[in-house]
């Protein structure tokens, strides 16, 4: 068919930095693993009833989730591949120039030289070829630091003076062109999107088995597993987009499946409702993302190419004005997608759908997509709302202010997930404001660590409600470290992580924002830092107390205490524990993977910022941040401060709490109130401590109740009064707007012209019909008058 | 002999015209109508061979000869309708026949 | 491309219709057979058709022929088909197949499957003739064709308040028709060839070239006006858009499904067409009120989606938001914004063709479409509720499925609008056309939720009438579902078809970026504000 052949000219693939064949061509080769997703959604969801259920040992186990579990699993080990290779690849970086990257060839079909030549030749005329530079010298900035210099220097000591811009992996071919405008798609593999790889997968194969035990017996168990191979294939393939149309694709794909997993339960309404708030409020951002996107491509030259779009803006050659426009535009797409105050109220509510997706979706991955979208566009923000050398922007006030209010929300919240929830918007708060303030690494190494740590609390809590069949941590938990001790361990495990406690991984995560905000200046700390963002810092600190503070109280309520419930809860299966456990051990260990520079010496150095190293890309799509230097003081301020939260809490609960509930001989949650309670006379031997209790509480509320109480709840009212209002007012008011339009504009006064028109001249049709009398007479009687008159006016004339 | 004026003939045709749309508007007897009908035609056929006699032409008198044709079956037909309505509404007066009335 | 193949596509559906007045009404397997046999036989050329173009010169009219027809006024019958017209009429040729096999088994009430299919056959070569006419009387001709049979078919297949919805549609049009007979009119009588005699001939291809050249530009301005309502009434645009929902309420359900695939569309394919290569000039200064009108449309249209209690009424008002994106890439008078737009046509042919589909069935299965009494067709019907759902996301525009490519780069196009349009009135459209896109995930997910999710109503929980879709249903829907799933994720298909054609529909000025871009022998006018550059630079 001529068509077809016409159509299959179009695509060239194009190679930017080759990897030299051998072990390393799987990085040429990752789209295959979001297309084994793809391909597992579609058998899962066309055949997955029909091949009922496969006999795997002396177990059942229905074929949907064995093919899902397969194919996420075969992804994860491509991802390991995928990783070694990049590791290899970053470090024996080929220190050929342009014209060798044509001499290495590829793998035969789509790499021959010509198209190479053509894609040279193409990048030249372009104007903007830095990232494949042969001739110029390529923007590297000297102060990358460490390892990755030092890669860059021995590429140059060979003789060659020119020296790569990128080591990312370009590869892709024209989607469809039409009039002038050229769609492209395909894969740009670099240090962010290897780490998101893993994370993806890994998470994803964790919470595959996890929910076999947890949806087993499920109305809908199969497409619940098609909708996780579809949810993580579409994140595959937002983490190695290319271009930005296809960002855009991915980003709305995987917003459907949050939409079709929050609904899993759909009958009940309050889920549907959930679905669709969390739809819209996406859609609201999404518009924001369309616009951005759209400014981009033009400001751009007209290219939806990411790595072009980032060289243009880091070169200074797109105005600043516009990329601050366009950057205002995608942060309202950041805020909508990984809950950012204003726009965070559907992360909550999202808790509806079943807990493995929360675990996924709404903590480890899809949120994060706004933090990765930032860190893929970041020469734009970097240089839009100039970010080097300020004291504070958009980005990093939204996410300062995201870090404080959703640690606020999550104390008053009785429903474990929606602490968790509140918690997970205030994490991301502090990745949206590590890149408000420059703090790049830092923040892509926050989104790794709190992905494993967020992900074991969701799926701790999981078990705990597979147990107890309620997320009530009040009504229905209470003691279960008794019952379910590897839950709890785990469960503690990963809460201390998420606490930032010296030595697990939350601690060197949040102690990097903390150096990058350069706002510790006071104890000369702030030396490499983008701008001295003081207040960012001090708001990251109070989050940091708040975070410790409520993950206690958490604890406390579930696993401390009294079983508060009904039945007989017991310890969740292997299948939900062992994921438990897998995640708690990166909860603790992840960290060490980014030893802050100059914490070891000697033979050992080279094992710091590893991460930083493999990640931070290093080419001139990428802008010249400053690599904050790290202060023992600020750790060691910033670790009392975080242990100062959690303390209060203990003493509060384990000690107050606790006491009165052995007082009670019942399990208590709170205190009951210092001004209603009514101490037994039988306990006047201890009304001092009373009295000095009373003190303390007040003293308590002060400052643990202080914000947990009023402060909070204010927060908490406003956020379902205030932006909930708003938000629901806006709906109600389009609702209201489009009947008055429909019955008092469009009913009566456009459609009523119209009918108007046609009842008038109905109307003088009745007029006239009064002359129409059926009498053969009386129309002769017209007929001769008319002739008379005909006559007359003839003879008037001639 | 006096003299014959194209005039006579003109005012004898108008004057049987104006009796027969007299006729037409203000008879309610159908058959009555159809006469009137007759006279008119006839006071055209009066004025066509009187013009055609001064002018020394045939054409009027052709003409006339074809409007009495025409006639005889306007009246066959008028007739037959005439009936028709007799039957049906077992009057032949035109007043009270308005069934086409809008 | 064979000669042949245009007349007998536009034609043999009438033939048969000969044929099946000659039938006795109660030989109704013959009619059924008959009249999908013929629109099959229509398809299959239809295929042959897009077999032997040549999709190299999509831009060129292929397969033209030109005949006397009528001398005394200077028609010709012409006949040719390029990159514009080649998707619409294959979307035409699909969609009256599964129409008639949709419609096999339960024909609306009063039945009579001969008129009713009679009357799909009429509208099948009105409509084709529409496409693939090249002459402008020819094209008025088609264009009335189409009317009569969708009148019948509401007036006698219709809802309760038929006669009025039909009566509506018909005047409605018809009022467009006749401004714009005497815009072609005025078109004939002006037109001049380039040695500045009068050209007097309805040939597209000798008024294209002639461009409006040396007209007045208050004459330029009123024939493109008139063309403007005639096309802008069927399209529908705001405010001439009150007929379509009641139209659509009350046609049958095929009747719908025709309305919303092909017939919206011949408006805006007359844009395309005819209005805006014959009067570049006078496109230009109406774009802004016509992109206006676009962006009202897609505001106005979503809030009265909001407002709607039926699920139908809800889908037709939906059209008038969707519309609104496909005027909006027209106004931008840009390759790419037309382009868009030619998508957009096809993409919500198809979507809400398909949309309007599973609101018949759902009115079959449960007698009603007020959306408070349903619920729960996910539990009672899943296959058509996962098609509901699937349906809502495309229209919604969802990356990856075909609405999502009218809509999506008729925004972009906004941006830059056409030389001589102002860019920031576009770019305001264009954010206001953005937040159409949440408006419409609102009112479509609403609907969903209401319809789809929860649990079935009391009064219909035990009702055996509602079942799953049937084997007809299937066969009727799985092309359209295949196709919002192939044009999504390879938009090339249509877009590298269109290109060309659209390319060369537009006049150089509006794209050029600087005069020595222009080919040799083409001026421009002030309106184009080109010359401006030049001596400011």
């Amino acid at each position: 068919m001529k068509f077809l052949l016409a159509a299959s000219e179009v695509p060239e693939v194009s190679f930017t930095s080759d990897v030299g064949g051998g072990f390393n061509i799987i990085l040429e080769y990752v789209w295959v693993i979001p297309l084994i997703m793809a391909l597992s959604f579609a058998v899962i969801l066309f055949f997955g009833k029909s091949l009922g259920s496969i006999k795997i040992g002396d177990s059942e186990t229905p074929a949907s989730s064995t093919i899902g579990i397969a194919a996420v699993g075969t992804c994860f080990l491509l991802s390991l591949w995928a990783g070694a290779a990049w590791i290899d690849h970053r470090d024996n970086f080929p220190e050929a120039d342009a014209t060798s990257v044509l001499e290495h060839g590829g793998d035969g079909e789509h790499s021959d030289d010509a198209e190479h030549s053509d894609e040279a030749e193409h990048s030249d005329e372009e104007g903007a070829p830095a990232y494949f530079d042969g001739d110029g010298a390529p923007l590297v900035d000297a102060s990358v630091g460490g390892a990755g210099a030092a890669a860059l220097v021995e590429a140059g000591e060979d003789g060659h003076s020119e020296v790569h811009a990128s080591v990312a992996i370009l590869k892709g071919f024209t989607w469809f062109q039409s009039g002038g405008h050229e769609f492209t798609v395909g894969i740009l593999v670099d240090g962010p999107t290897i780490l998101m790889l893993f994370v993806v997968t890994l998470i994803s194969l964790l919470v595959h088995i996890y929910s076999t035990d947890y949806v087993h017996g499920d109305r809908r168990y199969t497409h619940f597993f098609a909708f996780l191979s579809l949810f993580t294939a579409s994140m595959l393939f937002l983490i190695m987009s290319r271009s930005t149309v296809q960002f855009i694709t991915a980003w709305e794909l995987v917003g459907v499946c949050s939409f079709a997993l929050i609904g899993h339960w759909w009958e009940e309404k309050p889920n549907s409702d959930a679905a669709l708030k969390a739809f819209l409020t996406n859609r609201v951002g999404d518009m924001g993302l369309l616009i951005g996107m759209i400014i981009l491509y033009f400001a751009a030259g007209r290219t939806f190419d990411i790595m072009t779009i980032n060289e243009m803006a880091v070169a200074g050659e797109i105005p600043r004005n516009t990329l601050l426009i366009a950057a205002l535009c995608l942060t309202a797409a950041v805020m909508s997608k990984s809950g950012q105050f204003i726009l965070h109220t559907w992360l909550p509510d999202a808790m509806a759908g079943p807990t493995p997706v929360s675990a996924l979706i709404h903590a480890a991955t899809m949120v994060v997509a706004g933090v990765y979208m930032i860190a893929r566009l970041y020469p734009v923000f970097f240089e839009g709302f100039a970010i080097s050398g300020s004291s504070i922007n958009a980005l990093a006030l939204i996410g300062a202010i995201t870090v404080v209010f959703g640690g606020m929300l999550a104390f008053v919240q009785d429903d474990i997930k929606k602490v968790l929830a509140y918690s997970t918007v205030s994490q991301l708060g502090y990745m949206v404001m590590a890149l408000g303030v420059g703090a790049w690494t830092a923040a892509l190494f926050h989104l790794f660590t709190h992905a494993f740590f967020k992900a074991g609390l969701f799926l701790g809590a999981g078990s705990v409600a597979h147990s107890v069949h309620s997320f009530d941590m009040k009504k229905d938990m209470g003691g279960m470290r008794k019952f379910m001790p590897t839950t709890f361990k785990t469960f503690v495990i990963c809460s201390i992580s998420l606490a930032g406690v010296f030595p697990f991984a939350g601690f060197w995560s949040k102690d990097e924002i903390l150096v990058g905000t350069g706002g510790w200046g006071l104890f000369g700390g702030s030396g490499g830092s983008n701008g001295a963002y003081t207040l960012m810092l001090v708001m990251g600190l109070v989050g940091a107390m708040l975070t410790g503070a409520y993950m206690t109280r958490v604890i406390y309520l579930t696993f401390f205490g009294e079983f508060r419930g009904h039945g007989h809860p017991h310890e969740s299966g292997k299948r939900i524990t062992i994921p438990l456990v897998i995640l708690s051990v990166f909860a603790v260990g992840a960290g060490l993977l980014n030893l802050p520079p100059g914490f070891i010496t000697g033979e050992e150095a080279g094992w710091q910022e590893r991460f930083g190293h493999f990640i931070e890309p290093q080419s001139a799509a990428f802008p010249p941040i400053g690599h904050a230097t790290p202060s023992y003081t600020l750790a060691i301020v910033a670790s009392i401060l975080g242990l100062l939260g959690p303390a209060i809490a203990v003493f509060y609960y384990f000690n107050r709490v606790e006491a009165r509930s052995k007082v009670e001989g019942r399990s208590l949650t709170e205190l009951p109130d210092g001004l209603t309670s009514r101490v037994p006379i039988a306990k006047a031997g201890h009304t001092l401590l009373a009295e000095k209790y009373y003190l303390d509480h007040l003293y308590t509320d002060v400052i643990a109740g202080g914000t947990k109480g009023p402060v909070a709840d204010m927060a908490d009212w406003s956020n379902k009064h205030l932006i909930d209002n708003v938000i629901d007012t806006a709906g109600r008011t389009a609702v209201t707007a489009g009947q008055f339009v429909y019955t008092k504009i469009d009913q009566p006064l456009v459609d009523g012209a119209v009918d108007g028109a046609g009842k008038a001249s109905s109307a003088f049709g009745d007029e006239l019909r009064k002359s129409q009398t059926g009498k053969v007479q009386q129309y002769a009687a017209y007929l001769f008058a008319a002739a008379a008159v005909l006559a007359g006016v003839l003879i008037i004339v001639i | 002999m006096t003299e014959v004026y194209l005039n006579q003939f003109l005012i004898l045709a108008a004057v049987l015209f104006s009796i027969g749309v007299y006729g037409v508007l203000a008879r309610r007897n159908g058959v009555m109508v159809l006469m009137s009908i007759e006279l008119i035609l006839n006071s055209v056929n009066i004025n066509l061979v009187a013009f055609s006699a001064f002018r020394g032409t045939l054409g009027g008198e052709v003409f006339a000869l074809f409007v009495i044709a025409v006639a005889a079956a306007e009246v066959g037909v008028g007739l037959a309708l005439v009936l028709l309505l007799y039957r049906n509404s077992k009057t032949i007066d035109f007043s009270e026949v308005d069934a086409m009335k809008g | 491309m064979p000669d042949w193949i245009l007349p007998a596509i536009t034609f043999v559906p009438l033939a048969a219709v000969a044929v099946m007045m000659l039938m006795p009404a109660d030989a109704e397997s013959f009619h059924k057979l008959t009249a999908l046999g013929t629109s099959l036989f229509v398809a299959a050329v239809g295929v042959y058709m897009a077999l032997e173009f040549d999709f190299d010169r999509s831009g060129e009219l292929q397969g033209v022929v030109d005949e006397r027809w009528i001398d005394i006024i200077g028609s010709r019958f012409i006949v040719g088909v390029d990159g514009i017209s080649l998707p619409l009429i294959l979307l035409t040729m699909l969609v009256v197949p599964l129409c008639i096999i949709y419609s096999w088994e339960h024909f609306p009430e009063p039945h009579n499957p001969k008129a009713f299919l009679i009357l799909i056959m009429i509208l099948e070569t009105g409509m084709i003739g529409t496409f693939v006419a090249q002459d402008l009387i020819l094209f008025f001709v088609f264009f009335e064709v189409v009317l009569l049979p969708m009148f019948f078919m509401i007036a006698v297949w219709g809802g309760p308040d038929r006669k009025y919805a039909s009566l509506k549609f018909f005047l409605y049009t018809l009022f467009g028709s006749a401004l714009m007979l005497v815009a072609f009119l005025s078109l004939f009588f002006l037109a001049e060839d380039s040695a500045g005699e009068a050209l007097r001939s309805f040939d597209l291809r000798a008024l294209t070239a002639w461009g409006g050249a040396g007209l007045a530009r208050g004459t330029g301005l009123l024939i493109f006006g008139g063309m403007l309502l005639g096309f802008g009434i069927k399209v529908p645009m705001f405010p001439f858009h009150t007929w379509l929902p009641d139209a659509h309420t009350q046609a049958p359900t095929v009747g719908s499904v025709i309305l919303a695939a092909v017939l919206l569309k011949l408006g805006t394919y007359g844009f395309v067409r005819i209005a805006i290569p014959i009067l570049p000039e006078a496109a230009v200064e109406w774009a802004p009120w016509i992109g206006l009108l676009a962006v009202i449309g897609i505001i106005y249209g979503a809030l009265g989606c909001l407002a709607q209690t039926d699920m139908k009424r809800l889908i037709a008002f939906s059209s008038v938001a969707h519309m609104g994106f496909v005027m909006l890439g027209i106004a931008t008078l840009t390759d790419f914004g037309i382009n868009a737009a030619v998508f957009g046509m096809v993409a919500h042919g198809l979507i809400t063709g398909m949309l309007f589909f599973i609101a018949g069935s759902v009115k079959e299965r449960y007698h009603t479409l007020e959306i408070k009494r349903l619920g729960g067709l996910l539990v009672q019907a899943p296959r058509m509720g996962w098609m509901l759902g699937f349906c809502v996301m495309a229209s919604l525009g969802l990356p990856g499925l075909a609405g999502f490519w009218g809509e999506f780069p008729a925004i972009l196009a906004a941006y830059q609008p056409a030389n001589g349009i102002s860019e920031v009135t576009f770019r305001v459209y264009m954010v206001i056309a953005a937040l159409g896109t949440v408006l419409a995930a609102g009112y479509l997910l609403w609907l969903l939720q209401r319809t789809a999710f929860g649990t079935p109503s009391e009064e219909f929980a035990d009702d055996p009438h509602v079942h799953d879709a049937n084997n007809f249903e299937y066969v009727a829907w799985a092309p359209l579902l295949a196709l919002i799933v192939v044009l999504g994720v390879y938009p090339n298909l249509l877009f590298e078809t269109t290109d060309d054609a659209v390319q060369n529909s537009l006049h150089p000025c509006l794209s050029a970026e600087s005069v020595e871009d222009l080919p040799e022998g083409v001026t421009c006018s002030s309106v184009f504000e080109l010359d401006d550059d030049l001596a400011g630079g």
